[in-house]
């Protein structure tokens, strides 16, 4: 930026930018916080911000209880494998919709984008019908294949957009060369589209990882993921403040993590490639 | 290899490795995240010690969700689970469809014959068993003794509405955050409407007329439901349209209610010097009636069930014969102390010296469970059974209708009449529908 | 420059794509349609033979219907307006020289990554709680009485949840498109002495249209179906039952799977109306 600034004024923007950041950022900070108090600190009146005797005690009930590692395994394996699986169906289509374009093209996309909308509540119990006639009830299977059906269309529209900024002429040398579609594909569009591929893959990850109603309707106990380990720690008898908010910090903190490490390719991805 | 091919690879290997078979018996019991249950899931090595060759699978989820996924599951025949946690509202209606395995085989020295009568009629269709109750509850009054000595009242053992009014309006200081009264405001058929199910009877209130015609605008509802606002608006505490059990008992033990009107449970919670800032200052008494000769206290079951169908009935047969065996309560008594076992199933608890002495809530819990009578539960004469629930299947999405717009009223969104108004139009609609 | 080899390559290359979506979106749709014509009640033993449009009649005429029909648009225009309003300033804030931006990005973006589960339950507990709540006890200190939240203000405290979590993409995006925008443009309006909001009002808007029918096309998509929220915070009480809402009441908590799916099929009636909205929306607005 070309723009010379006071220092006074980037003060001014830096102390705004952070109180607003912070402000955002509070409810997870205050769930974290509260998941090292006890119990009666987790209510006290009025309440403590980071003075208090900090224990690990909710964290040992918790994992005494649930068998966390289970939940999180199943969490991996579903938002993971429905992610690659729709990434796998997705890249052909999308790249037969970037380089060779019909009128109906927009037309395909935005029905696909309209799918998203079925309300699934609607579609419950037909859906469950269906599961417990192929016996993929309670299995990660049948939510790898829900999951990515959800997901699908988002990520068709991603690697869309990703790949229509790749020059076409690229593609016409290697075709001139005599690499054959499958080539074509493989070593130069691919290579060439991992940035967007990877944003892809991040943002689908979350969104799987954090869908609820079907992952938790969906299954018993051999397939529940972080989701249904949530379930079971809203509202006990007493007080539950602090280990509700254990469990929160344990079933959000990987993708927070993972959120950070990846942060580049995930602010791209959260733009859905639609803005450059 | 391209990352194209290895992610292939990578996800076919995931979903080859994600179905797994288990050479013995796996036995999947669905249940709420309760205290009592947590708890058996804690003691339940000490089961499959005994029981090498079954492994038990654990789905805890919360009341609400829990009671979604059983119902949609055992509907829609799914199979999922092979033990369920079912309250005395689902068992009739369930054992009336079949879709229960009959626990009359249970041998003998599990001891049928000991849990206590009105909750095994409740669990009992055409003189099957079709569920043991883990452990069972009726409501009954708790409440301060030191508020009520500071001002000036003495609890009778078998209290009056009118009395309690009188007390709420005695006990109430909202100045130090002390509300009178603290009782069900949150919108559900278990929630509010079991509440004021049950206190509505003790006011002459049905549900349905013999001819199942509702009856929630008539006189008995609108007097019964502006009592309890009255109640509730002026001695309550805030925010009581969104408390549930859960919310009332944390306030309880906080120290901020005076009167607390809910499930025997809760007396060993609310007696725990552990989780409660008052354990030492709780008396109990029946719950109120209105003098027409009905007390406003329900009956209610949690029960363990094995769906019809399930491939490990005989393993979950014996997983039951254990969670709700006297051994199990010894055994809850052995670790945790007396006053921690299950209530409210067994007649020989109640006769144990050591439980009695250990819980001071033991005779009252007794005494409001034998009182509850869920084929009368009114004055009037009904046409179904239960007492704090109407044991038809389409009760509780009308009740949980209905409980939301008593909430809204509490909420002061609406009138009583109002509410009662819109209840009885969406009951007689969803009866309609129903083919009554 | 496309052959017509490449061209049946490309549709073959569509094909899994397309037919997975059209058996996702068919069979269950089908499946719907047909015990709408129902009587379908599980616990009654299931399907109770054709009843026609009744189920149809008596979704639309129950009480609960327009009610629901309200409290949806509510909740999706009311998160759109706060979205794309704050979503705007944010990013404009952000796009500023500061220190730290990085970090600050992050503590922006990081509600995006929170469950819905378990936001509502922090903030149904953690923050709107009337006795417990952060919010009491921050009333409590100014003096005011704490605020009864989820019964008081229920549609509000809903649609304050759901924009936490979807302000940060709404940010992220019209960030982006803001870092786009030729800065060179904006300094010669400020030279020609043109005011911020008037520079605001003729460049920066403007610039940011296609950005902001991403944001409500997206958006929209996910606004209409969202459960976790209503579910955990107040169950469809205080007028907070969207039609998602109503139709779960319908199917699962009354059992009615007939009267349901009639309310389903409304609902996917009502999200093609909106989705042909967008589409001329998004047809004139973004390139696609």
């Amino acid at each position: 930026m070309a723009r010379s600034v006071t220092t006074q004024r980037k003060i001014i923007n830096t102390a705004a930018a952070w109180t607003v950041g912070m402000l955002i950022f509070f409810p997870i900070l205050w769930t974290v916080l509260t998941s090292f108090k006890t119990e009666a600190t987790a209510i006290a009146d009025p309440p403590v911000f980071l003075a208090f005797d900090w224990t690990l005690e909710n964290y040992s009930t918790v994992m005494e209880r649930s068998d966390y590692m289970r939940f999180l395994w199943n969490s991996v394996i579903i938002a993971g494998g429905s992610t690659l699986l729709g990434i796998i169906i997705a890249v052909p289509a999308a790249w037969s919709m970037a380089f060779v374009p019909s009128k109906r093209t927009k037309d395909i996309l935005l029905w696909m984008l309209s799918t998203k909308m079925l309300p699934a509540v609607g579609v419950l119990y037909p859906i469950y019908l269906i599961f417990i006639k192929m016996g993929l009830l309670d299995t990660r299977t049948g939510l790898v294949i829900v999951l990515m059906l959800m997901n699908l269309p988002i990520i068709v529209w991603m690697l869309y957009t990703y790949f229509k900024e790749i020059p076409g002429e690229i593609l016409e040398a290697a075709r001139m060369d005599g690499a054959s579609l499958k080539e074509e594909i493989l070593y130069v569009l691919t290579p060439m589209a991992i940035p967007g591929i990877a944003s892809t893959l991040l943002l689908n990850f979350i969104l799987a990882w954090n869908e609820a109603f079907w992952t938790l309707n969906l299954t018993a106990a051999k397939a529940a993921p972080l989701t249904a380990f949530i379930a079971s720690y809203s509202s006990p008898e007493g007080l539950f403040y602090a280990k509700l908010s254990a469990a929160s910090t344990m079933a959000i903190a990987p993708i927070l993590i993972l959120g950070w490490f990846s942060q580049k390719q995930l602010v791209s991805g959260l733009t859905f490639g639609a803005v450059k | 290899m391209s990352p194209i091919r290895s992610l292939c690879a990578a996800s076919v290997l995931a979903m080859v490795t994600a179905g797994g078979a288990f050479a013995e018996t796996t036995v999947t019991i669905a249940t709420v995240n309760n205290g009592d249950m947590i708890r058996m899931q804690g003691l339940a090595d000490e089961f499959t010690a005994q029981n090498p060759d079954v492994t038990l699978e654990w789905v805890t989820l919360e009341e609400n969700v829990l009671r979604q996924r059983v119902t949609q599951d055992i509907a829609a025949k799914g199979g999922s689970f092979d033990v369920m946690t079912i309250g005395t509202y689902e068992v009739p209606i369930w054992g009336n469809q079949g879709w229960l395995v009959s626990l009359n085989d249970m041998p003998a020295e599990w001891d049928a014959d000991d849990l206590l009568p009105a909750i095994r009629d409740g669990l009992t269709v055409d003189g099957e068993l079709y569920a043991a109750p883990f452990y069972g509850e009726s409501s009954m009054v708790m409440y301060r003794t030191d508020l009520m000595e500071k001002a000036g009242l003495e609890m009778p053992e078998a209290p009056t509405w009118d009395f309690i009014k009188e007390a709420a309006a005695g006990m109430t200081d909202k100045e130090n955050e002390i509300y009178g009264i603290c009782l069900r405001g949150k919108a559900g058929w278990g929630e509010n409407m079991a509440f004021l199910t049950a206190m509505s009877n003790s006011f002459g209130a049905r549900w349905f007329d013999e001819n199942w015609q509702p009856e929630l605008n008539g006189e008995e509802w609108t007097t019964a439901v502006n009592f309890y606002m009255d109640l509730m608006n002026n001695y309550g505490p805030p925010g009581a349209s969104t408390n549930g059990f859960n919310e009332n008992l944390s306030l309880f033990q906080q120290g901020k209610c005076g009167m607390w009107i809910d499930a025997t449970v809760a007396a060993s919670f609310v007696t725990n010097p552990n989780d409660s800032t008052v354990a030492d200052k709780v008396g109990f008494a029946l719950a109120p009636d209105n003098g027409l000769g009905r007390r406003g206290n329900w009956l209610w079951a949690w029960s363990l069930a094995i769906p019809a169908g399930s491939d490990a009935t005989d393993a979950a047969k014996k997983f039951i014969q254990w969670a709700t065996s006297k051994e199990y309560t010894a055994l809850v008594a052995s670790k945790e102390g007396w006053a921690n076992v299950p209530p409210g199933t067994r007649t020989s608890l109640y006769e144990n010296a050591e439980y009695k002495a250990a819980a001071p809530f033991a005779e009252m819990t007794l005494g409001s469970i034998n009182a509850a009578d869920p084929t009368n539960p009114s004055i009037k004469p009904v046409p179904y059974t239960g007492v704090q629930f109407v044991a038809i299947p389409e009760f509780a999405g009308i009740a949980t209708q209905v409980g939301q717009e008593i909430s809204a009223a509490l909420a002061g969104q609406q009138s009583v009449e109002e509410a009662l108004e819109k209840a009885q139009a969406l009951t007689a609609d969803e009866m309609e529908a129903a083919g009554y | 420059m496309a052959t017509q080899h490449s061209r049946s390559a490309a549709r073959l290359m569509m094909a899994p794509a397309v037919v997975l979506l059209l058996g996702w979106m068919l069979v269950p749709l089908i499946m719907t349609l047909l015990f709408s014509f129902k009587k379908y009640i599980p616990l009654r033993g299931g399907d109770l033979g054709w009843v026609g449009f009744d189920n149809y009649i008596r979704f639309v005429t129950s009480s609960a219907f327009w009610p629901s029909v309200s409290a949806t648009l509510i909740v999706v225009g009311g998160v759109l307006i706060i979205t794309v309003i704050f979503g705007v300033l944010l990013a404009i804030l952000l796009n500023q020289p500061m220190w730290g931006q990085g970090v600050v990005r992050i503590l922006v973006i990081a509600p995006f990554f929170v469950m819905p589960t378990v936001s509502a339950l922090v903030w149904k507990n953690m923050f709107m709680d009337p006795v417990n709540g952060l919010f009491a006890h921050l009333w409590k200190f100014f003096g005011a009485a704490p605020v009864e939240w989820l019964s008081q203000a229920s549609l509000q405290s809903i649609v304050m949840i759901v924009s936490w979590q979807w302000l940060p993409f709404a940010t992220l995006i019209l960030l982006t498109a803001i870092q786009s925008l030729d800065s060179e443009q904006l300094e010669a309006a400020e030279m020609d002495g043109a005011p911020p909001v008037k520079r605001f009002a003729y460049i920066t808007l403007p610039h940011l249209g296609r950005a902001i029918t991403v944001v409500v096309l997206i958006q929209t998509i996910f606004l209409l179906a969202i459960f976790a929220e209503i579910f955990v915070t107040t169950q469809g009480s205080f007028g907070t039952k969207t039609l998602t809402y109503l139709i779960y009441q319908r199917v699962l908590e009354s059992q009615n799977v007939g009267l349901g799916s009639a309310g389903g099929v409304y609902a996917i009636i009502l999200a093609n109306i909106v989705a042909i909205f967008l589409m001329r929306m998004v047809g004139k607005n973004l390139d696609a």
